[in-house]
């Protein structure tokens, strides 16, 4: 049984800590955003042809989507429950009667909630510069949401695997940052030369850009549900370790 | 007798490295009653406490609380269960208010602010409630961590060293709080250093050393059982051997014959007794005296001669 109210107490304050920073939250990524489409979408972008029938500043919409989404979801959830780890706060969760349920729906949906806010703000910052629209906007934000659920469990592993700082900011900033660069955000696979553009669909971060693309568009380097298929399986994954370390306390219980 | 209302059965601990922090440590608390434990640094309180709280996986043993096995039936038994760490571990950006409501939420209560706000004004939080902790005082900091641990009022609390590092001020205000607690029914289970605190404070006495328990006993029952009176009489002149007057008594001749020594008694007022017979046997024998200076043991006393015992076994 789901102890509903622990949950909402989780998820609220979790989301309180988000409106502590909202200012810089939202700021970077509304900047951020806005560099890449100055950068990538006027000054590159005018000399780029159409990919695939989509104005090349509407084509890098979704990568960059992508590429904040997966910084900013592993990086809030691996935070979110990293802190209380660092600082001993962690204490009153453990001895709380709170199960793996309402952790995950208390931690991973705010994580999921402000990944999904900055998303519009990154949606609507698009807007200022490039004119686009969603062929299948339902999809979208159903995909949205199950990248972020993922990254967000993804993340909460992270939190509890890391022991200090950098390892925390290691994955991201080692792993998840290039592989989404080289995964499709500002190109697609098929303007690589051989063998890379072979190479290039071993980086899973490809199927993940490459299936939003797909809800924007209508058409994208790989079939749409091999791009769900991964998504869930990575989402299983995470389930999996989060589960084995709720049953064996690794990290979390001495 | 009181309702049961914990009952540790063989708990054991041994940390991975081959530490064994608890050691078959059998104890029953009951309901109302406030238990001190005791021991040196290192002793196994904290894990003890964290065994029962679900933040220490024991290795083996049981542990029941409110007639739930912690181990398949821990959500009932620990929304009753509060605890006060140590540390001062909190939110430090939330507002004192806030965080309170935190816990309370979190331990599956329904919101309840004038709960919250009689707990905040009992401790003297309530002109604070909307500070941050990061601006509050050492002491007013734990406060709110007591704060936290009551907002779902718990039936059994856990306060582990609840006036370390705090002064002779607020420790004596923390006492109050924690008598006041006591009062409304709530069964305490404190760990500290200050032998005074479990003698003023505990109702039953546990000490604990490298993962064993070594005693546990009523407070007044361990004095009486365990306690020793010592006095030291100044003669008013030097003898050479123990006058026979005295001799049925645990009397020694000490500082080269000026002073006789006195231990004896058993914490129950019999080693003063048999100090004033002392007294009146050695006038009797015509053995003058300057001055007499007595000394009941404290549990302070016990505690390191427990110790001591077990270091030499």
């Amino acid at each position: 049984m789901i102890g509903w109210r622990s949950t909402w107490s989780i998820y609220t304050r979790e989301l309180m800590r988000f409106l502590r920073t909202a200012f810089q939250s939202v700021l970077a990524p509304v900047l951020t955003t806005s560099l890449y489409f100055i950068v990538f979408g006027a000054a590159i972008g005018g000399r780029m042809p159409d990919l695939g029938g989509v104005d090349y500043g509407a084509f890098i919409i979704p990568g960059l989507l992508m590429l904040t989404l997966l910084g900013e979801t592993t990086s809030n959830s691996s935070f979110g429950i990293y802190m209380p780890r660092f600082t001993g706060t962690i204490y009153e969760l453990l001895s709380a009667p709170v199960g793996v349920a309402e952790t995950l729906i208390g931690f991973v949906g705010a994580a999921m909630t402000k990944s999904l806010i900055l998303a519009a703000i990154i949606l609507l910052t698009a807007r200022l510069f490039v004119d686009y629209s969603i062929a299948y906007p339902l999809l979208a934000v159903l995909y949205i949401m199950l990248v972020a659920a993922a990254f967000s469990l993804f993340g909460f592993i992270l939190g509890i695997w890391a022991d200090n700082f950098e390892k925390l900011g290691i994955i991201p900033m080692l792993f998840l940052t290039p592989l989404t660069f080289l995964g499709g955000t500002f190109y697609s696979i098929d303007m690589l030369p051989e063998p890379w553009d072979t190479i290039a669909l071993a980086n899973p971060i490809v199927y993940l850009v490459s299936g939003l693309r797909w809800t924007f568009y209508g058409s994208s380097d790989v079939n749409i549900w091999i791009s769900f298929g991964i998504t869930l399986a990575f989402l299983a994954a995470c389930v999996g370790v989060i589960a084995y370390i709720f049953k064996t306390g690794w990290r979390l219980r001495a | 007798m009181s309702e049961t209302i914990l009952e540790l059965d063989g708990l054991t601990k041994v940390y991975p490295g081959g530490l064994k922090a608890l050691d078959n440590v059998d104890l029953t608390v009951r309901k109302g009653e406030i238990f001190a434990l005791l021991g040196p640094n290192g002793a196994g309180k904290t894990t003890l406490i964290g065994a029962v709280c679900g933040l220490v996986r024991p290795s083996s043993g049981t542990i029941t609380a409110f007639g739930h096995d912690l181990a398949t039936d821990w959500r009932k038994a620990r929304a009753r269960i509060g605890l006060v760490p140590q540390e001062l571990s909190t939110d430090m950006f939330e507002p004192v208010h806030r965080a309170v409501s935190y816990s309370r939420g979190l331990f599956g209560l329904a919101p309840d602010p004038k709960r919250i706000e009689e707990i905040l004004r009992s401790l003297s939080l309530w002109d604070k409630r909307d500070e941050r902790i990061m601006a509050l005082s050492g002491g007013m900091k734990r406060r709110v961590l007591i704060a936290k641990a009551l907002a779902h009022e718990p039936d059994l609390l856990f306060l582990d060293e609840p006036t370390a590092g705090v002064d002779v001020e607020l420790r004596k205000g923390m006492w109050a709080i924690i008598d006041e607690m006591r009062g409304r029914g709530v069964t305490i289970i404190l760990t500290t250093h200050y032998i005074e605190e479990a003698e003023l404070m505990a109702d039953r006495v546990g000490i604990i050393n490298g993962g064993k328990l070594l005693m546990v006993d009523g407070k007044e029952a361990m004095m009486a059982r365990l306690g020793r009176t010592e006095a030291h009489i100044a003669l008013a002149n030097e003898i050479s051997e123990l006058p026979a007057a005295v001799a049925r008594f645990p009397v020694e001749i000490e500082q080269g014959g000026t002073s006789l020594c006195y231990r004896g008694g058993d914490g129950t007022g019999r080693g003063k007794e048999e100090v004033a017979e002392i007294t009146k046997a050695l006038i009797a024998a015509g053995i003058d005296y300057t001055g007499i200076d007595v000394r009941e043991s404290s549990l302070e006393d016990i505690f390191v001669s427990l110790l001591g015992e077990e270091q030499a076994a």
